[in-house]
């Protein structure tokens, strides 16, 4: 039964067009007081009206927040569904209500509702669509009829040029995981009695936790339309209606023993792979316990930290410069090198180049080693150049400093350095690497060469840096041979 | 404590985290990604939320709801990302809510590419939406800082219920340094403006429309009074060598570290060049840049954009004293040799007009 009382979940006076008023600020005939008001009688007949928070739009329903006596949010065109799924995220409790209109939900904010949808927040939408856009006087919306007069298609909409209208419960329906899509019409005392019906099933349904619930209310806009009321009714099931039907297109939630939860709509097999991969499953799906602060800071640090040793003393800035293809492991070789100057208590940083274009093209990377604290990351001149290929060496031979020193993958680089006031090794690094059984570690070779000769810093630090650092920990051990390998070769080498 | 080698974009994470963030709302860019891709992974082992967006302009607007509902929260982007928000980054500075969203400066304009410039300071200084509002701006340029600002940003956002920005720039957020991570965790609490879905809260609206122009006016009055009132409190800086400098290279993210360098080069070689890098870009320290400039000291403002920056020490100097522009666009980050060389030539030349010529 309709009641003729106002609901708890409505102020008791409205103050958007003066003080003490009882009258709302929509036009005569309008339906969004209809829907406010069943909306209301819903929230009272639920017992939530301190759990509802209320999204109001852009659009006609932007003073939602006037009438109903809940918390409160008005958003910006179109987005309600996403502050909704903000709000959503925050409290699980509170009763998450997006009101929209045509032109914010199937316009301006197709992408919004579309992923909310998708993603079956737990939410009740209300979607009033009435075929044109209302608070600003009358353009044509998504819904708009083809042939239908408006500010902005005043010989009629056109569909060669507008498109057809679209219809949002059929779009919505297109999508697994909402569990209740419905559309009513406010055309006639029945509609209103189902409409009230779907508007509490839609909140219902959220209260219980069973996910994203989408109701389409076709309603009038006499003003707009330019007829009476009355008219306006008439108008509305003789034309709205045939091109958007009136139908429940997904009640998810009718045969409950079948649905658990919001997403209910997924294959089980999909769910469960889900919940097996995340690193705890638990039956508490995709969310993990909030950790205290304790556990925090211990997630933070990660890795067990390193003895920090008394810093050591270098005679100057090392300026590191590692290139070569992409894979080479020339980035993760300069991470080595700076876990290394860490370990030491030195200033340190490395910078690499990046994104796209890199991949399996040229990388650098970056380091400097320092007493001091380190201005410019930059390293435009090295005093040590690591070039893992040919284009490196054509690229940064020039940079280096007089005196610096040259490390060069003699694998793969068969042409000799041209500078001669510069020191150079010729290290076959991919060989020595291959030879170990462990091709990526080509890296790790050169970073053993460049610390034993200098003596920068001692070897013996990135045997302790390596099982810490590398991810795959089959290889910690190859790695940590790799290293008396390239000292082995050094020395047989390098020392006379 | 432990000192943990990480790129600038993780230590955001970490800052993050301790600062009682509890919702990130992340779309991919590069090269901020990686802000992402640590919140997935924090956020989520933590028992906090991640929740990757379908757009730039959703994740913005679910921190509106976030925040709304009394959450620390925060996003990251680059600069298109950044264009995409500025709607709501005007709606959060209208209902005055406080959010945290990091900026790790691309080239552009248009998708431009992946290496650093400066140049979205306008649009993140001097407002980027509509209307009249201001961010706090912050500008890191170390990894930790990366992580500590990040961490302070939360505190600040709810003091002032305003967005923090973070900032940053490519080579900030790619470059690796070790960081210290914070020990404690600085968790927010309830705001009696937000809302909880509760009895308490019920009353609470957000909301950022005022249709009578008298109630705009109003609080746009309020918005420009705590705008004025935070320079008093919120600005921040740093000087390095200005004391006898005739020439101060003024700075701030990459471009501060690389003036780092050039100074304690010219330094070594007897110029008399120093420093000054502002670590709040809103509010602006002209009061630091002022007093230089009565001192006698010229600028040099280099960054990597049109020289936004100089506009505001240009304004804040007011004429007494030259402001010079080291610009580089593109991506185009200059070596220390071609900053300390501009330095140089500058130097003479102040010299010069000291004597009696034109700078």
């Amino acid at each position: 039964m309709m009641t003729h009382t106002k609901p708890d979940a409505f102020y008791d006076t409205f103050e958007r067009k003066g003080h003490n008023d009882k009258n709302t600020h929509y036009c005569p005939g309008c339906g969004h007081g209809t829907i406010h008001k069943l909306i209301a009688e819903a929230i009272d007949d639920l017992g939530i009206r301190d759990r509802v928070i209320f999204h109001s739009p852009v659009g006609c329903s932007v003073f939602a927040y006037y009438y109903f006596d809940t918390g409160n949010i008005q958003c910006s065109h179109g987005r309600a569904p996403a502050v909704a799924t903000g709000v959503r995220r925050v409290h699980n409790d509170a009763v998450v209500i997006s009101y929209q209109g045509d032109g914010d939900l199937a316009g301006i904010g197709t992408a919004e509702i579309i992923h909310a949808a998708n993603r079956g927040e737990n939410i009740t939408v209300f979607f009033v669509n009435n075929a044109i856009y209302g608070m600003t006087g009358g353009q044509m919306a998504p819904t708009t009829l083809q042939g239908q007069k408006t500010l902005t298609t005043p010989l009629g909409r056109d569909s060669v040029r507008d498109g057809l209208p679209i219809g949002m419960s059929e779009v919505i329906n297109a999508l697994k995981t909402p569990v209740y899509i419905e559309r009513v019409t406010l055309s006639s005392a029945k509609g209103v009695m189902k409409t009230k019906k779907a508007i509490r099933k839609g909140l219902e349904y959220q209260v219980d936790g069973r996910g994203f619930s989408f109701i389409e209310i076709l309603s009038p806009c006499p003003v707009n339309w330019k007829m009476d009321p009355v008219a306006s009714r008439k108008w509305l099931a003789e034309n709205l209606e045939p091109i958007f039907p009136v139908a429940c297109f997904r009640d998810s939630c009718t045969n409950s023993s079948a649905v658990i939860s919001a997403r209910a709509a997924l294959e089980v097999s999909e769910l469960t792979e889900a919940v097996e991969s995340s690193p705890a499953a638990s039956e508490n799906a995709g969310h993990l316990p909030f950790m205290g602060d304790d556990q925090l800071i211990s997630l933070l640090n990660g890795e067990i930290p390193l003895e920090r040793l008394e810093t050591i003393q270098l005679a100057e800035d090392q300026l590191v410069k590692i290139a070569g293809f992409g894979g080479q492991g020339v980035l993760s070789g300069g991470v080595l090198l700076a876990k290394c100057g860490i370990a030491e208590s030195l200033h340190t940083t490395w910078l690499p180049s990046y994104g796209p274009e890199m991949r399996g093209g040229r990388a650098y990377a970056s380091v400097i080693l320092s007493n001091d604290e380190i201005g410019s990351p930059v390293v435009d001149n090295p005093n040590v150049l690591i070039a893992m290929n040919t284009p490196s060496l054509e690229a940064f031979e020039n940079d280096v400093v007089p005196g610096g020193l040259i490390l060069v993958n003699s694998s793969i680089v068969s042409r000799k350095v041209s500078r001669e006031d510069v020191q150079v090794l010729y290290v076959p690094a991919s060989n020595i690497a291959k030879e170990g059984g462990l091709t990526a570690a080509a890296n790790v070779v050169m970073l053993a060469v460049y610390l034993h000769h200098t003596g920068k810093i001692p070897v013996e630090r990135l045997k302790d840096i390596i099982p810490a650092t590398v991810k795959r920990k089959e290889f910690v051990e190859e790695n940590l041979k790799m290293i008396d390998r390239t000292l082995n070769y050094y020395d047989t080498h390098f020392r006379s | 404590m432990s000192r943990v080698l990480m790129k600038g974009n993780e230590a955001v994470v970490h800052g993050a985290l301790t600062g009682g963030a509890t919702h990130f709302f992340g779309y991919p860019i590069t090269p901020a990604s990686e802000i992402a891709q640590a919140g997935a992974r924090y956020f989520t082992l933590s028992g906090r939320t991640f929740l990757q967006a379908e757009s730039e302009v959703a994740a913005i607007n679910m921190i509106y709801g976030a925040s709304g509902a009394g959450a620390r929260t925060m996003t990251a982007t680059s600069g298109p990302g950044l264009s995409l928000m500025a709607e709501g980054l005007s709606y959060l500075a209208g209902a005055e809510l406080p959010a945290v969203v990091v900026d790790v400066q691309r080239a552009g304009p248009g998708l431009g590419n992946i290496w650093p410039e400066q140049s979205d300071y306008n649009a993140v200084v001097k407002g980027g939406g509509h209307g009249n509002y201001k961010n706090i701006v912050v500008a890191p340029n170390s990894a930790q800082e990366m992580c500590d600002m990040t961490r302070e940003a939360f505190a600040l956002a709810d003091s002032y219920r305003m967005t923090v920005i973070i900032l940053s720039d490519a080579y900030i957020g790619q470059m690796m340094e070790p960081v210290d991570i914070p020990e404690t965790v600085s968790h927010g609490v309830r705001k009696s403006w937000a809302l909880y879905g509760d009895a308490e809260s019920r009353g609470n609206l957000i909301s950022s429309i005022l249709m009578n122009p008298q109630l705009q006016s109003g609080h746009n009055e309020m918005l420009q009074q705590k705008y004025r009132d935070i320079e008093s409190t919120v600005t921040d800086y740093e000087t390095y060598e200005t004391e006898d400098a005739d020439l101060v290279l003024t700075a701030f993210g990459i471009s501060s570290r690389i003036s780092l360098t050039v100074v304690k080069e010219l330094r070594k070689q007897g110029y008399r060049v120093g420093l000054l890098r502002p670590k709040t870009l809103f509010p602006f320290p002209s009061i630091a840049v002022r007093e230089l400039a009565e001192a006698g000291k010229a600028f040099a403002v280099f960054e990597l954009n049109y020289g936004m920056m100089a506009d505001d020490v240009a304004l804040a100097v007011n004429g007494i004293s030259p402001v010079l522009r080291y610009n580089w666009l593109g991506g185009i980050v200059p070596t220390v040799k071609e900053v300390a060389g501009k330095v140089v030539e500058d130097l003479g030349r102040i010299a010069a007009s000291k004597r009696g010529g034109a700078v």
